[in-house]
């Protein structure tokens, strides 16, 4: 439920972008970093998404999601690992908890692709 | 000619309610309040815990409640009796405060009190395990609960917010001899992803581990005489 909230401030993030622009381009990509050690799941912030962007500028947008493993790195050890989420967080070697937390944890918007069919705006873009 | 371009963006997808939490943080601090985000899943004993918090420790601290009950006043009503403040917060659909939600809670106090004659503010929360964790609403710290009915996996499958907490009460401890159920397994299983946590099993019926708590609950508090009484400690070392 609470990805229709991030939803919101995604597009609204967007949209704030996308009106500082002076040619309004056609945004047809919009590329997320989704943790998977959040509350974040992707599937419904697509769903969300689609639903939202209905009869919007992101009509024709497309989220693109990547997502990032859980890695912890353990002192004790000197080395990263890879938590099993849900199962066991501890380092599966020396047993030390998950004290660092390398990725996982990213709700990112990291770019966003858009189109210009006018030769000027290509032009004022070189 | 149909040419694609990039922008990078590179912003966290929560920033407008990170900024709104620091906003918050900061006229806490201003007013010398002490902000707890008091989380669980519905029904693990927030609202009890309230009770029992606000019935022993009225008259030590300025208490004032933030209180997140999804559609109802009802928790909000049976926390009135205590003679504090309570704002209640209807948080329609939603399924977590946010920092917005919390400053509208604020502006309500303000308007209503004089926010600096408070020392604490405890928030309850929607009773959710899983979205309260990722939305910061300018507390200064998390506490979380888990009732021994909830199952000694729970940590491990909702890891979020039991790895956020900075406190996390074992709630309905009264109950264990009638289950099946290993305390030191719940707790073993929160230290393995958060092995800095204040760990304090509690049972509101019987009152055990409550003074444990209100101590936890004070020491979050940074009084006047408490600095004072470090001073000896800095010049003896
Ligand atoms: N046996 C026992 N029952 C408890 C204890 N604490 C709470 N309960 C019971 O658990 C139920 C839920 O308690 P609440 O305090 O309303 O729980 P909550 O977390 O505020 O619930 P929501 O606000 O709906 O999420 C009530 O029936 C309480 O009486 C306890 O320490 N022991
Ligand atoms: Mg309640
Ligand atoms: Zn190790």
């Amino acid at each position: 439920m609470h990805e229709t909230d991030m939803t919101k401030a995604l597009i609204l993030t967007v949209r704030n972008w996308w009106e500082a622009q002076p040619e309004r381009p056609q945004i047809s990509q919009v590329h997320l970093t989704v943790g998977q050690f959040t509350c974040v799941e992707p599937v419904s912030l697509q769903f969300a998404f689609e639903v939202q962007t209905r009869n919007t500028f992101l009509e024709t947008a497309k989220l693109v999601i990547q997502e990032t493993p859980l890695i912890a790195f353990c002192h004790h050890c000197q080395q990263e690992y890879r938590p099993e989420i849900g199962v066991q967080y501890a380092c599966p070697d020396c047993r030390s908890p998950m004290e660092d937390i390398r990725s996982g944890r990213e709700l990112k918007i990291n770019r966003i692709e858009y189109c210009s069919d006018s030769a000027e705006s290509y032009a004022s873009n070189l | 000619m149909h040419q694609t371009f990039d922008a990078a963006l590179e912003i966290n997808l929560l920033h407008a309610n990170q900024e709104g939490a620091d906003h918050n943080r900061a006229h806490f601090d201003a007013w010398g309040i002490t902000c707890l985000n008091i989380m669980s899943s519905p029904g693990a004993g927030k609202t009890v815990l309230l009770e029992k918090t606000l019935a022993a420790l009225n008259q030590t601290l300025k208490i004032a409640v933030i209180e997140g009950d999804m559609t109802t006043e009802l928790d909000a009503d049976r926390l009135r009796q205590y003679r504090v403040p309570v704002i209640a917060i209807n948080t329609g659909r939603s399924c977590h405060l946010d920092s917005k939600m919390v400053a509208g809670g604020l502006h309500q106090l303000a308007h209503q009190y004089t926010p600096s004659d408070f020392n604490l503010v405890l928030v309850e929360n929607v009773g959710n395990l899983v979205c309260p964790a990722e939305f910061e609403i300018g507390e200064h710290a998390k506490v979380a609960l888990l009732s021994i009915t909830e199952g000694e996996d729970k940590p491990l499958k909702y890891p979020v917010m039991f790895q956020a907490a900075d406190c996390l009460l074992i709630t309905k401890i009264d109950l264990a001899p009638h289950l099946e159920i290993d305390v030191n397994r719940i707790i073993a299983n929160v230290r393995q992803m958060n092995p800095g946590v204040t760990i304090i099993p509690v049972s509101a019926k019987t009152g055990e581990g409550l003074t444990v708590w209100f101590d936890w609950l004070q020491s979050q508090i940074p009084s006047a005489e408490k600095i004072a009484s470090k001073l000896p400690d800095l010049t003896s070392a």
